[in-house]
């Protein structure tokens, strides 16, 4: 089975622009409700990995949370331009907490 | 542990052994998967947590470019620049099955035959800063495409882990058990039946003896 799918970054402009020049779809959005409408739009139109800055994300957190458990979209978390806030770090030690009951990693 | 709620027959005794069977072997099963689901989950979270290490770091590189050709080019230029992208990229998604979990596996294709064949603009207005930006991101994004796949499989496999050990949890401690006590209880009262009518037998037997001989 192969499909052709997209691939998106959302965050402010600064952070995410040069991505652009790599050929993905970039979407300059930071406000909670347009980033939530925007994530569900995405997912059902062909994209299969959207990039997202860390403090968009935590914006968002809820509309992330759902498609967590879902095949497609994969939701990953960038740092933005002001620097790296250890949210996407914090996702995969949930993601450890989940599966072994504690966090092992460290 | 709570008996269940059945007639102490010989049948519901006999059914209760089969699912008892079945039980034990579907919680030796499902215990199996579980330890092999963990180790693959194992495997996987290392590489996703040394990916997600290096991601970051050659993104908060390609920022530190990023954030001085914002400094030294107006806003408008900067934006002009990368307006109209030269590259396209699709992925091409196939899926992997992990014990029965199915991965998304991500393929990039890139429209131009060229994955390096990145910039979208003359070199005269722009700053060299921006071309790092480019060229670090371009770097690093094979890696981000790796970290989009392992993080969902990470994400996936850790939902079923907790799925399985649930599974193994309420095998293990409640239905096992369970049927453990009510195979018992039916035992227990099938053979005092069996007592009882034993000794009401010898009653009997041993009333007709007085009356037809007068025996004592």
């Amino acid at each position: 089975m192969f499909e052709l799918l997209k691939t998106a970054v959302i965050g402010d402009s600064a952070s995410v622009s040069g991505f652009a020049a790599l050929g993905l779809s970039v979407f300059h959005e930071t406000e909670a409700e347009k980033v939530a409408k925007l994530i569900n739009r995405l997912a059902s139109s062909g994209f299969g990995v959207i990039y997202i800055t860390e403090p968009v994300a935590v914006l968002v957190s809820d509309t992330i949370k759902k498609y967590r458990s879902q095949k497609l979209p994969s939701i990953v978390l960038i740092p933005a331009i002001e620097g790296n806030t250890g949210e996407g770090m914090r996702g995969v030690h949930e993601t450890v907490e989940k599966a072994v009951g504690s966090d092992i990693l460290n | 542990m709570a008996r269940l709620n059945v007639n102490p027959t010989r049948m519901e005794l006999s059914s209760l052994k089969k699912k008892l069977a079945s039980a034990q072997r579907g919680h030796k099963l499902l215990k199996d998967k579980r330890d092999e689901l963990m180790r693959q989950f194992m495997n996987l979270i290392r590489e996703n947590k040394q990916l997600r290490s290096e991601v970051e770091a050659g993104i908060a590189e390609a920022n530190k470019y990023m954030a001085v050709a914002g400094s030294v080019m107006q806003r408008e230029v900067l934006e002009t620049a990368l307006m109209i992208p030269k590259q396209e990229v699709e992925l091409e998604v196939s899926e992997k099955n992990v014990m029965s979990v199915y991965i998304p596996v991500f393929n990039p294709k890139y429209r131009t035959g060229d994955a390096d064949d990145i910039y979208s603009y003359g070199t005269a207005f722009t700053s060299v800063d921006l071309d790092g930006a480019i060229s670090a991101l371009s770097d690093i994004f094979p890696k981000m495409i790796r970290l989009a796949e392992i993080e969902k499989a990470c994400q996936l496999l850790a939902d079923e882990i907790e799925k399985t050990r649930r599974r193994v949890n309420a095998l293990e401690h409640i239905m096992i058990p369970d049927y453990q006590e009510t195979i018992k209880y039916i035992t227990m009262k099938l053979s005092e039946n069996e007592r009882s009518t034993t000794t009401s037998l010898m009653k009997v037997k041993d009333m007709v003896l007085k009356q037809s001989h007068n025996f004592n």
